[in-house]
């Protein structure tokens, strides 16, 4: 009977859906729960910072520079047309600060970074590594998925402030010294208008929430990947899709919770 | 536990990491022009602020002097009342004028003093007497079409 296979294929898939829930779950507060362990044992996140941190700098400052060079291009176009082409130095400060270098700074941590993950803890799986540690009374989850997880919550907020920061200088060359707007009123609208609680603070709390949801995502699916490589090459095309959309959505509850009505 | 080479890398990655948000804070942010030295408080009331909010900059001849500390409706007078911190080092004259602005034609408010003539200086929590209120924008355009037509 076809009606009766297709429902059953619907229910199978809502159940799997919501099992999966549960296991996330789990596995995120397992985490939570051996991070003492790791803490204590500080330079196993050490080496994770290297890995995942230091070696997403480059693609960070670079992708950094030009977002903010596109900015001053783009934004001393639609400000000329107003004359107030002063307001470009806020323009730049308050999307950067505000939106871009959170928000690209962890997308591209999630593709540089939260693929990598992935891939190396379902390699692990599928190799038998994790079922090798268990056997030997070594927790996976301490001494693999935890410190993962905390090097990829220090490395977001510090990248993201690091794009930032980048982006601002590249509005500043194409905006004060390729076009010529007064260096002066690009700084001082810019102090102007950025405020410290207001701006700078709530972008890197953001940060912070996608960096938990980056790694998060990205560590949940290499240890939940099927261990062949075809598995882990799903998995880990999942954890870039997945952490994307994440980052997306819960930007724009951030945003809504944080720049209500003012 | 011995100094590796890694260890080296992740330093300058935080340290990194820590000095973009000093200088967002510090260069970006208007962190470092909060902290005026030394103020003492002043008040005015206004019949409309319009615009004006709490942290908007005080201007004497276009120099930043102090901030709006705070804004309530005083309910004897119905009017609003607005206190300002100033800065130690302006003292202005008893009849100074204080005026809303506006910073180019849809910019932020701000409130602009005029010093007048007395010798006598203002002390601290003293109210300005010789206000102006904000210029309201549909105010204007009706007192325009108003004038109109009463010409035709």
């Amino acid at each position: 009977m076809p009606i009766t296979k297709g429902l059953r294929t619907i229910g199978s898939r809502a159940v799997n859906a919501v099992w999966r829930t549960g296991y996330a779950t789990r596995f995120f507060l397992m985490i939570l729960f051996y991070s003492g362990t790791s803490f204590r044992r500080f330079h196993l996140i050490v080496k994770e910072l290297f890995s995942s941190g230091v070696m997403s700098l480059i693609i960070i400052l670079v992708a950094g520079m030009f977002v903010g060079m596109v900015l001053g291009l783009q934004g001393y176009e639609t400000l000329k047309r107003y004359g107030s082409e002063s307001a470009l130095g806020s323009l730049v400060a308050l999307s950067l600060v505000r939106e871009l270098g959170p928000v690209l700074a962890a997308l591209l941590f999630a593709s540089r970074a939260g693929s990598a993950m992935t891939a190396e803890i379902g390699l692990m799986k599928a190799t038998e590594q994790i079922s090798a540690m268990e056997m030997m009374a070594v927790n996976p989850i301490a001494r693999v998925v935890a410190p993962r997880f905390w090097a990829g919550v220090i490395s977001v907020p510090l990248l993201a402030a690091l794009f930032s920061v980048m982006g601002v200088f590249g509005g500043y060359v194409v905006g004060v010294v390729l076009i010529g707007v007064d260096a002066g009123s690009f700084w001082s609208q810019m102090q102007d208008t950025v405020d410290f609680q207001h701006d700078i603070l709530n972008g890197v709390i953001k940060s912070v929430v996608f960096g938990v949801a980056v790694t998060a995502i990205a560590l949940f699916e290499g240890y939940d990947s099927p261990p062949t490589a075809e598995g882990v090459s799903g998995a880990t095309t999942r954890t870039v899709v997945q952490s994307s959309l994440a980052i997306l959505i819960l930007d724009f509850i951030l945003t809504a919770f944080m720049f209500q009505g003012d | 536990m011995e100094r590796t080479a890694l260890d080296l890398w992740v330093g300058l990655f935080v340290v990194a990491g820590l000095a973009a948000l000093v200088v967002l804070a510090l260069k970006v942010g208007n962190l470092s022009t909060y902290n005026m030295s030394e103020t003492y408080q002043l008040q005015a009331y206004f019949s409309n602020i319009g615009g004006l909010k709490p942290q908007a900059s005080i201007k004497s001849s276009g120099v930043l002097v102090g901030r709006v500390t705070g804004i309530t409706l005083d309910t004897e007078r119905y009017e609003a009342k607005v206190m300002m911190s100033i800065d130690q080092r302006y003292q202005f004259p008893k009849d100074t004028f204080a005026n809303i602005l506006t910073s180019g034609l849809l910019g932020e408010q701000y409130i602009g003093l005029v010093p007048g003539g007395e010798t006598e200086l203002l002390k601290a929590d003293e109210v300005i007497k010789k206000t102006q209120s904000a210029v309201v924008l549909e105010d204007l355009i009706g007192k325009f079409l108003y004038s109109k037509a009463d010409g035709s």
